[in-house]
């Protein structure tokens, strides 16, 4: 598919792609996300709106050599995409003689090329809507936000590529057919609705956990890192979104430790692989989430038990009674088989 | 957009709900039918008679068989339709929680498609999602 520009050239084979490359690509993503959000909230046609935006990427690696790149590389795009929309919505009434719907044509005005809003986040509430099945909210996340192509998505879940992007298209016709909302969830809502997002973004991290040897599964799990980051920044109040962000931080501060099959378990690694800037960034981020004074949610009390596992960085011991509480009040309100197992392990008898 | 709600929920007879059931009943409908109504998006509302009173018609091979009793013989029947006009799926499903069948059964939310309205179809054919 030539829609998802931003997925090219980073090939699992690839063994070490130069840092401008992967900079690039990270930017490229970035809009990517930005610029679709912005052009399916008119029409909740993520189908047409990727069509679009595949083609005026396109366009750009055809006029940007030659003419140069322009000032608002963004705002080029937006513009290209937007018009490209009205010809594809135009042609579709001119063969089907349906009079074009009103509102649609009326959300297509010109935008400020200066100021291209965020939507991102509606976008995410979207594709982790209750009415889109669980099991697809992740690869919708990752290719409608992320940018990754339907074939990617499809190595990273192990699934057959032409039944992933089955799936893709019918999720995505189902957001515009059923006529879900590219919005962000009322302050009464919002309890409901965001577990959904933060569990789609927690399940494009585990990813990671399938395969660390792979380099697609690192640059997922980091994709998913910066989406975390992203979500709680741009939502700015929510305890567990910040938990989550802090959550995927610790982890992936121990990803360099991560190699060798098996990989050895959290309290055998090196700490001198743990990334120290990482770990820093995990604990500003979880004093952020407990700031709000709320009591610890899941991913909260997960991220204080990475905190717990990563300071052994700095103190060389691991203090297993704080561990222990941590995971007690996680069983409590999230008893997971992964939670109940870590508790049996740390209390049973002859552990020190 | 259009929506219609399809409440489903298991018939009770007059015997079962006792009328102070009944009473509550029709006083709950009142008011959903009146707050649908005054935030402007009803477009109609029907509580049919019970599925017993279904007459079921189909042409089998060219020979019409009339049927005693509803298509789908299942413990929730569906019972009554609300068509709304929203902004989007939110809005339908938060009038779909506020039916008072919702604590007795399923509300199905569903868009409309195409509809027939002065002297021509408004929309769109159907399409498998």
């Amino acid at each position: 598919m030539a829609g998802h520009p931003a997925g090219h050239g980073l090939t699992p084979h690839d063994p070490a792609p130069d840092h401008a490359f992967v900079a690039a690509e990270h930017t490229a993503r970035a809009s990517y996300g930005r610029l679709l959000a912005l052009l399916a909230a008119s029409t909740r046609d993520l189908a047409l709106a990727e069509d679009a935006l595949g083609d005026a990427f396109e366009r750009a690696l055809r006029t940007w050599p030659v003419d140069g790149v322009p000032g608002n590389p963004e705002g080029w795009l937006m513009t290209v995409a937007r018009n490209r929309i009205r010809d594809l919505l135009g042609s579709a009434a001119a063969r089907t003689s349906t009079p074009l719907d009103v509102d649609v044509r009326a959300a297509l005005v010109e935008h400020d090329a200066e100021a291209i809003p965020d939507k991102r986040l509606e976008l995410l509430f979207a594709c982790a809507h209750p009415a889109i099945d669980p099991a697809v909210r992740t690869p919708l996340m990752l290719q409608v936000v992320l940018g990754f192509d339907a074939t990617r998505v499809a190595a990273a879940f192990a699934i057959d590529p032409r039944t992933m992007s089955q799936r893709l298209v019918r999720a995505k016709r189902r957001i515009r057919v059923t006529g879900i909302p590219f919005a962000i969830p009322t302050r009464a809502d919002m309890a409901a609705r965001l577990p959904g997002v933060l569990e789609a973004i927690y399940g494009a991290y585990s990813l990671d956990w399938l395969d660390q040897n792979e380099r697609v599964w690192e640059s997922i799990a980091d994709e998913a890192r910066w989406l975390a980051v992203l979500t709680a920044t741009l939502l700015e109040t929510e305890p567990e979104a910040w938990g989550l962000a802090a959550l995927l931080t610790f982890a992936q501060s121990r990803a360099p430790a991560r190699v060798g099959s098996p990989w050895p378990p959290l309290d055998q690694q090196d700490t001198a692989q743990w990334d120290r800037a990482l770990i820093a960034e995990g604990e500003a981020l979880l004093r952020r989430a407990h700031s709000f004074g709320d009591p610890l949610g899941r991913f909260q009390l997960e991220a204080a038990i990475q905190a717990v596992h990563c300071d052994r960085a700095r103190g060389g011991t691991l203090d297993r009674d704080v561990l222990i509480r941590l995971y007690r009040g996680l069983v409590a309100i999230a008893p997971t088989v992964g939670a109940r197992k870590a508790l049996d392990a740390l209390t049973a008898p002859g552990e020190p | 957009m259009r929506y219609s709600l399809l409440l489903f929920y298991p018939e009770l007879t007059a015997e079962q709900l006792g009328p102070e059931g009944i009473a509550e009943g029709i006083r709950a409908f009142e008011d959903y039918a009146r707050a649908l109504d005054e935030a402007g998006v009803l477009q109609s509302a029907e509580v049919m008679q019970h599925s017993d009173a279904t007459t079921t018609v189909h042409l089998v091979s060219g020979e019409l068989v009339v049927q005693d009793g509803p298509f789908a013989d299942t413990r929730e029947q569906l019972g009554g339709t609300f068509i709304i006009d929203v902004a989007d799926l939110d809005e339908a499903i938060a009038w779909a929680a506020k039916s008072p069948s919702a604590t007795w059964g399923p509300v199905e939310v569903r868009p409309t498609a195409t509809r027939y309205a002065d002297g021509a179809w408004q929309g769109t054919p159907p399409v498998t999602v």
